[in-house]
């Protein structure tokens, strides 16, 4: 049950990645002098961010400080300038709502795109690994919320993403079901070991999954913490540490239970296997 | 509270409708046949004791008589043919046109540039109201009524498209191009299913649209089909011959909604509503 926990390594509010030696590969994410405006208001301020290969970023900002501009943009759906922002081809994301073809099969949606010989049984196994097998055939609308998400999850890990993008993707799921999507994204994460960026309002979730937490605010980030607990994390002091250091960067400070209370929605319980 | 109550009281007189033996009020309640049948033997015995004139209406008996004659001596079947024959290559040269408008407009911005202006000026005007032009155009043989039907079923089509095109969920248009959709694959893997209902919507309309100018259409100097029957009917006073067209009329209209809802019930499976029934 006890961990031995070590304290978080150096916090450092510029963007450079801690790890950064001098025999690491070049980052998968990179993203420097950024800006991005929506008329006379810059959402994203000089920006700067580098993910390497493997490594899971978690995400936080208060509502509007321009966490879902920042992965659109990664993602390619919005315009970026090649010099600026760099990603590997290969990526994919999760809605915060799933956004299956609601006229497709469960198995076509997750196959969505893909050309080539046995599309169906690739999809077989994406859904697998999710623990959908036995739904391959349904319709999407007769889905659970949790089921939706990960068929949403198996459609974005089949296409072997070198960079994964979730956009709170379990904001809308219920406590238990969240906890089991956490499990899920870190096995999936383990298996095919891609760069992660997740984004959330959840400083537990992000302290429970991440490599490093980032804080954005004001279009630039703020924050960042490196958290090197052992997985499966506990909410032991080092994690309430760190929480209590995130909440302080977004403006809650841990003596005032009610805001924070709001804003750590829900604490997972993990025991010790 | 008092709505509960009151409910209580319902379900009470129901539970005492079932174990009492003799026909309530409440079971009557729920005879949906019952007036139309009353209606009709009030009809019958209104044309049997000549209260009704059969020159006025023929009588229900009278009806089935002549329908089942029509039948025997290939009349109705031989016009129903040439009817539903123009109803056919109306609606598919409608649907065809209006589906290729809408989805020239849908699906380009220069599309709907070129196609929408025109097509928005004509709308308002009522179709049959171009009848004289159209028989002054193209004579008083076929053409003409197929081309009534044709252009009064292209607007439901090509509106009701246009529109479920435009508005299919972008955030689905969203999800598509980022897992590598594009062009052709888009339309047909996102766009086109996403406008599916709306496009079933313009069907169901543009069949009830077919028929009523099928109907008015037919009487333009008919020699075959439902409309010289009726017409035929009118200038012997034939009361019966005409409801009979009227029932085969009826029919139609029937027989379109139940096509509209076959296809719903194949096109649209994985609707919610369906899905459950
Ligand atoms: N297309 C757009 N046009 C104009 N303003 C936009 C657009 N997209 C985002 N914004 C603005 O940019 C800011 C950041 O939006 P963004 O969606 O990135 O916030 P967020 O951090 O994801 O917030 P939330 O936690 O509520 O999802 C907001 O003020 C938003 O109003
Ligand atoms: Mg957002």
């Amino acid at each position: 049950m006890l961990q031995t926990a070590r304290r978080p390594t150096a916090v450092s509010p510029v963007s450079t990645p801690p790890r950064a030696a001098a025999m690491t590969p070049p980052p998968s994410v990179r993203v420097k002098g950024f800006t991005r405006s929506f008329g006379a208001t810059s959402v994203l301020k000089d920006m700067n961010l580098d993910i390497q290969p493997g490594e899971f970023v978690a995400l936080l900002g208060a509502s509007g400080s321009g966490k879902t501009t920042l992965l659109r943009t990664l993602a390619g759906l919005d315009p970026a300038p090649v010099d600026q922002v760099s990603t590997p081809a290969a990526r994919a994301v999760v809605f915060q709502d799933p956004r299956l073809m609601p006229w497709k099969r469960v198995w076509r949606n997750v196959a969505l795109g893909l050309k080539g010989r046995d599309i169906r049984g690739k999809a077989e196994d994406a859904l697998g690994e999710v623990g959908l097998s036995h739904r391959l055939d349904a319709w999407p609308a007769t889905l659970s919320g949790g089921e939706a998400q990960r068929a949403a999850l198996a459609r974005a890990l089949i296409r072997e993403p070198k960079l994964l993008l979730l956009d709170e993707p379990f904001a809308a799921l219920d406590a238990l079901t969240r906890i089991r999507m956490h499990e899920l994204v870190l096995k999936l994460w383990r298996a095919h070991d891609p760069a992660v960026l997740l984004v959330t309002h959840d400083v537990d979730e992000a302290i429970t999954l991440a490599d490093r937490v980032l804080v954005l605010d004001q279009g630039r980030i703020a924050a960042e913490e490196v958290v090197t607990l052992p997985r499966p994390r506990d909410v032991d002091d080092a994690f309430q540490a760190i929480r209590r250091r995130l909440l302080g960067h977004l403006g809650v400070t841990s003596h005032d239970p009610a805001v924070a209370a709001e804003l750590i929605a829900f604490r997972p319980r993990q025991d010790a296997h | 509270m008092s709505l509960a109550y009151h409910d209580r009281l319902t379900d009470k007189a129901k539970v005492g409708a079932k174990a009492g033996p003799k026909l309530s009020w409440p079971k009557l309640a729920d005879q949906r046949w019952l007036s139309p049948v009353l209606l009709l033997a009030i009809w019958e015995v209104a044309s049997l004791t000549g209260v009704i004139p059969s020159r006025i209406l023929a009588a229900p008996s009278a009806v089935v008589q002549t329908l089942a004659h029509l039948v025997v001596n290939g009349d109705l079947p031989n016009a129903l043919i040439v009817s539903l024959a123009r109803m056919a290559v109306g609606l598919a040269i409608g649907v065809t046109t209006g589906t290729v408008l809408a989805l020239a407009a849908g699906l380009s911005k220069l599309g709907e540039t070129l196609v929408d202006p025109p097509l928005q000026i004509i709308r308002p005007l009522p179709t049959l109201a171009l009848t004289p032009l159209f028989i002054v155009w193209l004579g008083i043989g076929e053409t003409p009524k197929i081309a009534l039907i044709s252009l009064g079923v292209t607007f439901p089509i090509y509106l009701n498209l246009f529109n479920a095109i435009r508005s299919v969920d972008p955030r689905l248009m969203e999800a598509g191009r980022s897992f590598g959709l594009s062009g052709w694959d888009l339309i047909v893997n996102v766009v086109l299913p996403g406008a599916m209902p709306g496009f079933l919507v313009g069907l169901r309309y543009a069949l009830s649209v077919s028929l009523l100018i099928l109907v008015v259409a037919e009487q333009i100097n008919a020699s075959a089909g439902l409309g010289y029957l009726i017409n035929n009917a009118r200038d012997f006073m034939q009361t019966d011959v005409i409801v009979v067209c009227l029932l085969v009329y009826a029919l139609l209209g029937l027989g379109a909604d139940l096509l509209v809802r076959a296809l719903e019930r194949r096109l649209l499976v994985w609707r919610p509503a369906f899905l459950k029934a």
